[in-house]
């Protein structure tokens, strides 16, 4: 470390690394956010990826970005707009300086500068020289040629300097946020171990980054962000892709019910069955179907057959799922069905995140056809909203659909790491074999739940299908009472669920002027937004819905003790419409976006205010 | 007594006592109508099941919608009554989540080859070790006659008063196209054919499909006249024996053989053709060329082939994904979910 640059202490930092697809964006911004966290700092990130596979290099249509957000408090969202941008093109400052504060630092590969990427990346001139970027500090860094520098004396081709840049990159923001260099070494030798050419030019580069800023005293001090204190234990960064995934692992092994994953691939929510795929070791069964029906018909087949099923999609996928899903329902057969949502209708726009397949979830099938629906809150909860999914799943003998978002599904942040026999035990209501009281039907008196019999059970033989069955013993049935009964039954048995989940917390005080009301994948902007409120002494509470249908049964009480309140969704207004069919003794305003982004923080606490400032 | 025997690398649960016809009749009313083919295949189920050896919870039907379709109402098994073309898809998770059942489809021409024609042809490429009963009326009953995808061209229906314009689907054909490694044909009204088929259907590894040509007395009556009537079955007929030459006819002096790259029938004794001339049936054989060409025979030219048209070997998709689940747990450090999260990058503030 140089003892030249004076060292500011700062609280959080946004930093967005931004560059052509193939400039590894993505891996430096994981690497930067892994130093921080190993330095003790709580963080969030979120990837931004180019629509396209492979857009033509170099231009705004291939730019591919990371933004982090570190801090020494509790951080709650990716940030809303960047106190450092790192672009490695033209391209990239041209696709994100809107995202960039006034008087940010924007750090630029200078080498990238010239004629020929500017005609690429849309600019008429070079906007280092016309002025248009005098409010920020430009650090003009020759990222590309000082790359080529370092790697002269190793036996390297010249394709690795392309491959190399971002480790300069990266070397020189370790620097500026006051970082040593050896967790990233290490992941360095663990990743290209086995490739000492690659392993050695990938170090070098990294060093000449880093020795660079020291060198050049770029930025007039550099930047240290103090350990957060965060609760002690173990730790890993975890995507709630990811974090879906293990939560389905857990779920299985707490309940001795065999994984089974029928699913097609879809953006976004394919990283799930990837992750599945790998996990064999564990049991888990990954079919990649013919197409979304089959994905979620073949977990239907292998709930009956006694695993523990699911089937994951995006909000088309989920639009082919609905008579399947209607089948689960009549049926009354255990399954999780994730819809990582993403801009709708049709394929909208894939990439990016909205909440807007609540209607769906709620409503978007044939006949009385009630589900659970719940919604995870972000990337970590994401573990945890999936394994009790399956929990309910199964104890219920009902399908739970579980709402995720793009937004949380790709992006990550700090989660402590359970231990599986500390999460709650599930027990699904399994038949015994020659139970001479089975019937098909028959319900439990408190719960309305049906039994759970595997084929291969013996004395259990029966017989389940798409066809209204008669209450009790199963055969089909077209009685007018006995629909009735069973669609009031099923319904009696989703809304019981209520009584086995969690109140509903609110976060603030229990009555006052105004209440926030949110749900699922915005809980880390909601909280930001209330927090920065409550410092200043406003009575302003939130509550942030994880569970949907049924709601908590303490619904009424929350709604009850406030002047306002404003419901938040990225839709135009899905939920609160279902409030105000639920609980329409409450008026409501609401706030909406539907631009295929997420909440910004500033924009909250703005429309907050406002609320409170109107009479 | 070794109650267990193995099908490749699987243990099955095989039935302790003897079983019998009555331990798969159901207590339900049959509700097909009375002359309708699909009585002889329930027949035909209900007489095979016994002797097949698993024990009789290990018997799993899985349905779709139509009339084929109740079946599993009507056989005393677990069964899974559907929604419409996604048999092949439900049977498949079943298969996955528990190889050791022994797995049936029970559909129809427009539940497997129109609304779940990609469920059918994916379930065959993957070759998942079920069998499926292919109930071919060439109508939609259910529906009250509407034309399927069988319906032959020209078909007189309610949605086609002028005549189908569609070219129908040869399901052997269709089957084969797939990489099928069973397909047998059989008439609803041949009840020892179809029993003896079955039980070759389940000793099979991999999907089994048997195309029943059923009679809808109803809509479709006599659709398969051609092929079924008294007068001419004889002639229209080709019986397939494994090993056996492809003779027909009344006095079995007709057979089939190769002539360049078609098929031909032949009379014995006739342009001094003899029994050294006629085809021998390999239903074994890897290679499905002659068996597509066998799938295709038609009349007036040719007879229809029935009985076991190929039977070949092949890996099951559900033998793999036990082995590659086997494997991983033999070889992964990861052996419970506590490893998996405490795996890789973690980790500890203190
Ligand atoms: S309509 Fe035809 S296929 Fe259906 S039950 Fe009646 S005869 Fe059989």
């Amino acid at each position: 470390m140089s003892n030249r640059a004076k060292v500011q202490e700062i609280e959080d930092v946004v930093v967005k690394f931004v560059g052509d697809s193939g400039d590894g964006m993505q891996l430096t911004g994981t690497l930067f956010s892994d130093a921080a966290v190993k330095a003790g700092n709580d963080m969030a990130t979120f990837p931004d990826f180019p629509a396209e596979i492979r857009a033509p290099l170099n231009t705004v249509a291939g730019v591919s970005g990371f933004q982090v957000h570190i801090g020494s408090s509790k951080i709650h969202t990716s940030g809303d707009y960047c106190d450092v941008l790192v672009a490695m093109n033209p391209a990239s400052l041209k696709a994100n300086l809107k995202w960039v504060k006034p008087g940010a630092t924007i750090i630029v590969d200078i080498d990238t500068f010239e004629e020929k990427a500017f005609a690429k990346a849309g600019y008429d001139s070079n906007p280092l020289d016309n002025g248009s970027l005098d409010s920020y500090y430009i650090l003009k860094a020759p990222v590309s040629s000082m790359t080529k520098a370092a790697l002269t004396d190793l036996p390297v081709d010249t394709k690795m300097a392309d491959k190399t840049r971002n480790m300069f990159a990266l070397g020189l923001m370790l620097y500026i946020f006051n970082r040593q260099l050896e967790p990233t070494i290490k992941y360095i030798n663990n990743k290209f171990g086995k490739n000492l050419p690659v392993l050695e030019a990938n170090v070098a580069v990294l060093n000449a980054g880093y020795n660079y800023a020291d060198t050049i005293e770029a930025l007039p001090s550099i930047y240290n962000i103090a350990p957060a204190v965060i609760e002690k234990g173990k730790y890993r960064n975890i995507t709630g892709n990811i974090a879906a995934a293990w939560g389905l692992l857990a779920a299985s092994e707490r309940s001795a019910r065999p994984l089974f994953l029928g699913s097609y691939p879809i953006t976004p929510a394919t990283d799930i069955m990837i992750e599945l795929a790998r996990h064999k070791s564990l049991g888990a069964k990954v079919f990649q179907a013919e197409d979304e029906i089959a994905g979620i018909c073949s977990s239907l087949g292998a709930s009956f057959a006694g695993s523990l099923a699911v089937t994951t999609t995006s909000g088309p996928g989920l639009s082919l799922k609905s008579e399947a899903i209607g089948l689960a329902v009549i049926t009354e057969l255990p399954i999780v069905i994730i819809d990582v949502q993403r801009a709708g209708p049709s394929t909208g726009m894939p990439t990016k995140s909205e909440q807007a397949d609540l209607y769906q979830a709620l409503f978007g099938r044939n006949g009385e056809c009630p589900t659970v629906v719940m919604a995870a809150s972000s990337p970590a909860d994401c573990f945890y909203a999936a394994f009790e999914a399956a929990k309910i799943a199964m104890e219920h003998m009902t399908p739970v659909l579980l709402l995720s978002d793009g937004y949380i599904a790709n992006g990550s942040q700090l989660f402590k790491i359970p231990k599986v026999a500390d999460l709650p035990e599930i027990h699904p209501p399994i038949a015994k074999p020659n139970d001479p009281n089975y019937k098909p039907f028959r319900r439990d008196p408190e719960t309305f739940v049906r039994q759970w019999a595997f084929p291969g059970t013996e004395g259990l033989r029966h017989r389940v299908g798409g066809l209204e069955k008669e209450n009790g013993i199963g055969t089909v049935s077209t009685d007018p009472n006995n629909h009735q009964l069973m669609v009031d039954m099923r319904e009696a048995k989703v809304q019981k669920v209520s009584e086995y989940i969690a109140d509903q917390k609110i976060i603030g005080e229990n009555e006052g002027d105004l209440l926030i009301v949110s749900w699922g994948g915005t809980l880390g902007a909601m909280t930001s937004a209330v927090d920065t409120l409550q410092k200043e002494g406003k009575s302003v509470s939130l509550a942030h819905f994880k569970h949907i249908m049924p709601l908590p049964k303490n619904t009424a009480n929350v709604l009850k003790g406030f002047k306002k309140i404003l419901v938040c969704e990225l839709n135009s207004g899905q939920f609160v419409n279902y409030l105000r069919m639920k609980h329409h003794e409450h008026s409501y305003f609401q706030y909406n976006k539907v631009q295929g982004l997420p909440f910004m923080v500033s924009d909250l606490i703005a429309k907050f205010n406002q609320m409170l400032n109107e009479k | 007594m070794n109650n267990q025997y193995t099908i490749t690398n699987l243990t099955v649960e095989k039935s302790e006592t003897p079983l019998s016809k009555d331990d798969f009749v159901s207590d339900q009313m049959v509700r097909w109508c009375p002359g309708c083919g699909s009585h002889a295949i329930l027949n035909s189920v209900e007489a095979v099941f016994p002797k097949i050896g698993y024990k009789k919870e290990n018997f799993m039907i899985v349905s779709g919608i139509g009339c084929s379709s109740r079946f599993p109402y009507y056989v005393n098994t677990y069964g899974f009554h559907g929604i419409h073309g996604r048999a092949s898809a439900i049977a498949t998770g079943v298969k996955l989540a528990n190889p050791g059942l022994s797995v049936w489809i029970a559909t129809g021409d427009g539940d497997s080859m129109a609304i779940g024609g990609n469920h059918f042809i994916h379930l065959i490429r993957r070759n998942v070790d079920v069998n499926l009963l292919l109930f071919n009326n060439q109508i939609y009953g259910l529906t009250k006659g509407q034309y399927s995808p069988t319906s032959p061209m020209g078909t007189v229906t309610k949605t086609s008063p002028q005549g189908t314009i569609e070219h129908p689907f040869n399901p052997g054909e269709l089957v084969i196209g797939s990489q099928g490694t069973f397909f047998a044909r059989v008439i609803d009204s041949n009840q020892k054919m179809m029993t003896e088929v079955m039980f070759e259907s389940a000793r099979h590894d991999g999907t089994s499909v048997i195309e029943i040509l059923q009679n809808c007395i109803i809509f479709a009556d006599k659709t398969h006249a051609m092929v079924t009537s008294k007068e001419l079955r004889d002639d229209r007929q080709l019986h397939l024996e494994d090993g056996k030459p492809m003779l027909f006819g009344k006095d079995k002096t007709k057979g089939i053989r190769l002539n360049g790259t078609h098929l031909e029938a032949v009379t014995i004794g006739v342009d001094g053709i003899t029994e050294k001339d006629i085809l021998v049936h390999d239903q074994y054989r890897a290679d499905p060329g002659i068996h597509l060409m066998l799938s295709k025979m038609s009349p007036p030219e040719l007879p229809v082939a029935l009985g076991v048209i190929r039977s070949a070997r092949f890996s099951t998709y559900d033998d793999l994904v036990e082995e590659q689940i086997h494997y991983a747990k033999a070889n992964s450090k990861i052996k419970c979910v506590d490893d998996l999260l405490n795996s890789g990058d973690t980790f500890t503030i203190e």
